[in-house]
């Protein structure tokens, strides 16, 4: 694990070329900490999407930079060969809904990212139950996905996005299929786990009750990237 | 690493079973049409080795006596056993014909032989019940498929036959059983006529001036007796004396008898290709098209299941798994199908075959490349399902 959150400088997308490009970024600045939680904001069609696939490097960004802990992960190209294994060792990812593969248990869903590293099956497993037991659902560790509540999917899901211990972490609307008291709870774990382990999360959202309790907001607007303070209630 | 391919199926097993079930019975149908194949090329050889001879003695320029009708005088068999490296030769004829048993009739080839000792051309090399036929008129020895018993009656044309033996995988090359009777019996039934036509025969060679000439008053009984009677049979059975080259003899018999001859490998080759190949070449482009169908039921399947796990596969991708990783577990799953579906259709092809009218072989090799030629099908159907697989972006995880 890194010590230097992430770093973007200038970052710019373009869709097409000519008279009919879109510019969905315009030259976003961000950094984030390790063990800080941003929010990040916007309408639809601002670029947050469009921000976060760059970030997660499925899509290639059109200029700009990115430092990912100590390493230079874009300059204006990638700078890393395989973009998977980055994917895999280096960010981690929540969705919207938990996606959780519903063939494998809570637990090889887990250690699934570990496993694919590499690191032995009994290994991964016991790094999936560290996590497990750290998010509270750990008497669901041989449980399939579908006999899950949606929190404990979401905590799952959380888990898995940890469990390489990446310096950053992408939460793409992870509060969205929840009630108000559930949503509290997934951003009361994220900001223990960004704590715990030093990770930087990116929560993108449209919930109106979680924006409050980011400290530091990054509201998108026509590609580009506001910094906002926020209220920062509730995760002292 | 786990198995995705295994989570997958223990997951969804009774998808994969019920699917499987379906694609067995099409592959039980598979190796039935392969063991109705083999069925047909062992009947035409088990008759060739039922006959015990080494040359088929047969009329000149024709391809007798299976292939195409035949006829050659019934003591044309002396002369051929007189030639040095003879140690039997025997008439026989064949007649395809119906049956008639306990009201019913039987679809048989009748053969005609002549008396000899168990194991002489012609004869059934054994029984598994009675005895041979001793006596020159009116027994029959028939195959246990046909349905006979033993003391049983059956009708031929006019006359009945009492079965006095029972032979065992003595059929004709469309495996119809074969009803072994005395040779003269065989001939009389091969042209008997009813009583209507010999009254009308004899009333029309009566009113022929050419057999009513005067100094010559035995003619027309003559004639009347020689258009009752038959002195034809469709092959002479030639048997060699042990280290006689059949090739040598069958050219031999050629030259002098003016004959037409075949050893055992040309007249196999005449059922393979003249009698048997229009519905060997039948069964094969059925056994092609099953296998097209097999191979597009197998690639539906797999396309459809992979249809169902695109988020999965997206997320898959998302996290870092290898496109080898997610192309492994979809042939793996094309490759589980294909075996439940083998071992499915192998046991249903062994329970039902036994039921089938005709014989039907399933060989252990036919299986055994069967089996190959499924995961090669399931194999190559997976690739319409991999290819979109790896087509999936993985930014398709991310919404927006």
């Amino acid at each position: 694990m890194s010590g230097k959150g992430i770093h973007i400088e200038g970052l710019k997308k373009r869709y097409g070329e000519g008279d009919t490009a879109v510019h969905a970024l315009r030259g976003v600045d961000m950094q984030i900490a390790p063990g800080e939680v941003v929010g990040l904001i916007g309408p639809s069609g601002s670029g947050k999407s469009t921000l976060l696939k760059c970030l997660g490097a499925v899509i290639d960004p059109t200029a700009g930079r990115m430092v990912l802990g100590d390493e230079v992960i874009f300059d204006n190209d990638w700078k890393v060969r395989d973009l998977r294994a980055l994917r895999r060792d280096k960010i981690g990812f929540v969705f919207q809904a938990p996606y959780l593969i519903p063939f494998l248990d809570v637990t090889d869903n887990v250690a699934l990212l570990p496993m694919l590293a590499g690191i032995p099956n009994s290994n991964a497993r016991a790094k999936a139950l560290e996590l497990l037991t750290a998010l509270d659902v750990q008497h669901r560790a041989r449980a399939m996905p579908s006999q899950l509540s949606g929190g404990e999917q979401q905590r799952v899901a959380i888990a898995r996005g940890l469990v390489n211990r990446p310096p950053v972490i992408l939460a793409d609307e992870p509060t969205a299929p929840l009630d108000s008291e559930r949503a509290m709870a997934v951003i009361r774990i994220l900001n223990d786990m960004a704590r715990q382990f030093e990770t930087a999360i990116i929560v993108v959202t449209h919930d109106e009750k979680i924006i409050p309790t980011f400290k530091r907001i990054y509201h998108i607007r026509d590609g580009v990237a506001h910094e906002e303070v926020g209220e920062g209630r509730g995760f002292e | 690493m786990i198995s995705l391919a295994g989570r997958d199926i223990l997951h969804s097993w009774g998808k994969f079973v019920f699917t499987g079930v379906g694609l067995g019975l099409l592959i039980g149908v598979t190796l039935s049409m392969a063991g109705i194949y083999r069925g047909m090329v062992d009947d035409a050889q088990v008759m060739l080795d039922n006959t015990g001879a080494d040359l088929w003695v047969v009329q000149q320029g024709t391809q007798g006596p299976y292939a195409e009708s035949s006829s050659l005088y019934d003591d044309l068999y002396r002369s051929l056993l007189n030639m040095p490296d003879v140690e039997y030769a025997a008439n026989v004829t064949y007649l395809i014909m119906q049956v008639g048993h306990g009201g019913q009739d039987v679809s048989a080839m009748v053969v005609g032989v002549t008396a000899g000792k168990p194991g002489t051309p012609g004869q059934p090399r054994y029984l598994v019940a009675g005895r041979h036929i001793t006596r020159s008129h009116y027994e029959a020895i028939a195959d246990i498929s046909s349905g006979f018993q033993l003391g049983e009656r059956i009708r031929i044309r006019r006359n009945f036959y009492t079965v006095v033996g029972l032979s065992k995988r003595t059929v004709s090359y469309n495996g119809d059983p074969m009803v072994f009777i005395p040779l003269k019996d065989a001939q009389e039934a091969q042209f008997l006529k009813d009583n209507d036509a010999l009254v009308q025969q004899r009333r029309r060679n009566a009113e022929n001036p050419d057999f009513n000439r005067s100094g010559i008053p035995d003619l027309l009984a003559v004639v009347n007796a020689s258009q009752s009677t038959n002195t034809a049979v469709n092959a002479v059975l030639v048997k060699l004396k042990p280290g006689t080259l059949p090739e040598d003899v069958a050219e031999t018999i050629r030259r002098w008898t003016r004959l037409q001859v075949y050893t055992r490998a040309q007249m196999e080759s005449i059922l393979m290709d003249k009698v048997i190949d229009k519905s060997a070449r039948q069964i094969a482009l059925f056994l092609v098209i099953l296998s097209i169908v097999s191979a597009a039921i197998v690639a539906f399947i797999i396309y459809t299941l992979t249809l169902g796990k695109i988020r999965e596969i997206a997320v898959l991708k998302l996290i870092g798994t290898k496109n080898r990783t997610i192309a492994g577990m979809i042939m793996q799953q094309s490759l589980a199908l294909g075996v439940i579906g083998f071992v499915v259709g192998k046991i249903t092809a062994t329970f039902w075959v036994p039921i089938f009218p005709k014989y039907v072989l399933l060989m252990p090799l036919d299986s055994i490349a069967g089996f190959f030629a499924v995961l090669a099908i399931c194999a190559l159907a997976s690739l319409v399902a991999i290819r979109m697989a790896l087509k999936v972006d993985p930014a398709d995880a991310i919404g927006g």
